[in-house]
C-alpha cells in the first residue's frame, strides 16, 4: 500500500494510451426479456443499455489461476471415496477468441446435477436421490493452446416448473473469465440428440439457430475410451479483439 | 461466438469462494465496504443474484498486460481487483476493497473512479452490467465521460454510491422499475 494517489495518474511515460476494442455481437445473446421464461418478467431492465466504450477497466480483467485449483477440480469421479453413480463421460475442448486465438490460462468453473438430475443445493428439492460420491462442481484452467479437460458424470433431465410439465434438458453450467471484463461468459453446455431441446425455453432463448447448435457438444467416438467413458468435445468461443474500430 | 446462457438457481454451488467478497483483506487500511441489496422490478429483494466487481488499484492502474502502464511494482499486493458475493437471504451483499484511483482514456478524458459491476442472476439470461462510482468525487464524477453520457440526471445518479453513518458505502441496483439502475451494452 504505498502508491501516491495524487502523483499517480498518467501520461508522461505513456503517452497517448492506446487499447484493444472488442467486437460487440449483435443478436447472439438472448433478450433480457423473454416470454417463454418466466422469472425474466420483473429481473430484465426496461430502459434502454448505454453504450460502454471499452477503456481501461473494460479490456482488463480478473486473471485468475493455478493458486485456485487442485488436481480433483477437473476430475468430478474422484473427489470423494467411492465411484459416482451413472454414466462416466470425458469432456474437453478449447476456449478461443472469435478471431480464432486460444485463450490461455483462464478459469472455467463448472456446475450440474448427478446423474438423477438433482443438484447438491439447499434450495432444490426435486425428490431424486443425491449421490454421495458426486458434488457436480468442478474447476480448470486453460493450457497454452486454450484446452481445457474434465471427466464427470453424464447429468440427469429435471422438473423446473418454469410451465406445465416442464423439464430441463441435460446441460452443465459453465463460467469463464476470458482475459478481459468484455469477455466474461456465463453459459450451459448440452449434449446431442437430446429431446427435450426443442421444448426448453432457455435453450430457445438464443436468437440464432446457429448460435443455439453451438451449445451441444459433440459426441467425439476417437475421445471415448474403450470400456471406461464416453467422450464429447466443446469449444467455446469468447468475444474477440475488434480489428477495425479505434477510439 | 458461444452465447449466454442463465447463471440459473444453483450457481451457488460452485462460483461463491470464501475470499471472493474480499478484493482486499478485512481490516486492510484505507479499505471501504460497499454493501446494497438487489430488486426486482417488483421492489422485492433478489436473493439467488450473484454480484461480481472488477476495478482499478488505488493508483488508477490494473495488473493486467493491456493496461500499457502495468500495475505499480510492489504497490498492491493484496488486492485482487476482483470482488465476488453470492446475494443473502435478503437480498444484500458486501464487497470489501479499495478505492480506485481515476484513469486515463484513449481520448485524453479521465475517468472518475468506479467499479464496473456484473449482476447475474435465475432469470437473467445474460449478466447485466452496471457502475458504481463515488459519491465523494463530484468534481470527478462530473467530468467522467460515462456518467456525462447518460441524459437524464436522476438515472446518472442511480450508479453513485450512497454513504452510510457506518462509513460503508450503499449501492442498491433494481433490474427494473421506478428507479431501475442504469445497465450497459459493454
Amino acid at each position: 500500500m504505498t502508491a501516491d494517489v495524487s502523483t499517480s495518474l498518467i501520461t508522461p511515460e505513456i503517452g497517448k494510451l492506446v487499447l484493444p476494442s472488442y467486437e460487440r455481437p449483435a443478436g447472439l445473446h438472448p433478450p433480457l426479456d423473454f416470454d417463454g421464461y418466466r422469472s425474466t418478467a420483473l429481473r430484465h431492465p426496461q430502459q434502454p443499455l448505454v453504450l460502454l466504450p471499452h477503456r481501461l477497466t473494460e479490456v482488463t480483467g480478473p486473471l485468475l489461476g493455478d493458486g485456485l485449483i487442485t488436481p480433483t477440480d477437473s476430475d468430478l469421479t474422484t473427489q470423494h471415496g467411492g465411484e459416482p453413480q451413472g454414466q462416466r463421460i470425458i469432456l474437453t475442448g478449447r476456449v478461443l477468441d472469435s478471431d480464432g486465438r486460444p485463450v490461455p490460462d483462464t478459469l472455467i468453473e463448472i456446475w450440474q446435477t448427478n446423474a438423477a438430475g438433482r443438484y447438491r443445493h439447499a434450495r432444490e428439492h426435486h425428490p431424486a436421490p443425491l449421490d454421495p460420491n458426486f458434488d457436480g462442481i468442478g474447476r480448470a484452467i486453460t493450457d497454452a493452446g486454450g484446452r481445457y479437460r474434465f471427466v464427470t458424470i453424464q447429468p440427469g433431465s429435471y422438473p423446473w416448473g418454469n410451465h406445465y410439465n416442464a423439464w430441463r434438458p441435460a446441460h452443465i453450467h459453465f463460467s469463464l473469465f476470458g482475459r478481459a471484463f468484455t469477455q466474461r461468459l456465463v453459459t450451459q453446455m448440452y449434449f446431442p440428440g437430446d429431446p427435450l431441446l426443442p421444448l426448453d425455453p432457455i435453450f430457445n432463448s438464443v436468437p440464432d439457430e446457429k448460435a443455439r447448435q453451438r451449445l451441444i457438444a459433440d459426441f467425439d467416438i476417437e475421445l471415448t475410451q474403450p470400456e471406461w467413458a464416453l467422450g464429447y468435445h466443446w469449444d467455446i468461443v469468447l468475444r474477440g479483439r475488434d480489428a477495425t474500430v479505434f477510439e | 461466438m458461444t452465447p449466454s446462457q442463465t447463471v440459473g438457481p444453483y450457481f451457488a454451488m460452485r462460483l461463491p469462494w470464501d475470499e471472493g467478497p474480499f478484493v482486499v483483506p478485512e481490516g486492510t487500511p484505507g479499505a471501504v465496504t460497499i454493501i446494497g441489496r438487489l430488486y426486482d422490478g417488483a421492489g422485492n429483494i433478489i436473493p439467488d443474484g450473484l454480484i461480481e466487481t472488477w476495478q482499478a488499484a488505488p493508483d488508477g492502474r490494473f495488473a493486467h498486460p493491456d493496461d500499457p502502464r502495468g500495475a505499480t511494482p510492489g504497490g498492491y499486493q493484496s488486492f485482487r481487483g476482483f470482488g465476488r458475493c453470492p446475494t443473502a437471504p435478503d437480498g444484500s451483499y458486501r464487497i470489501v476493497t479499495l478505492k480506485p484511483g481515476p484513469l486515463p482514456t484513449p481520448d485524453g478524458s479521465i475517468e472518475a473512479p468506479h467499479l464496473d459491476v456484473s449482476v447475474f442472476a435465475r432469470g437473467l439470461l445474460d449478466r447485466v452490467v452496471t457502475r458504481m462510482y463515488f459519491p465523494d468525487e463530484q468534481t470527478a464524477n462530473a467530468a467522467d465521460p460515462v456518467l456525462c453520457s447518460i441524459a437524464a440526471q436522476a438515472r446518472r445518479a442511480t450508479l453513485i454510491a450512497v454513504p452510510e453513518p457506518e462509513g460503508e458505502l450503499r449501492f442498491d441496483i433494481r433490474l427494473q422499475g421506478d428507479r431501475e439502475t442504469v445497465f450497459f451494452d459493454v
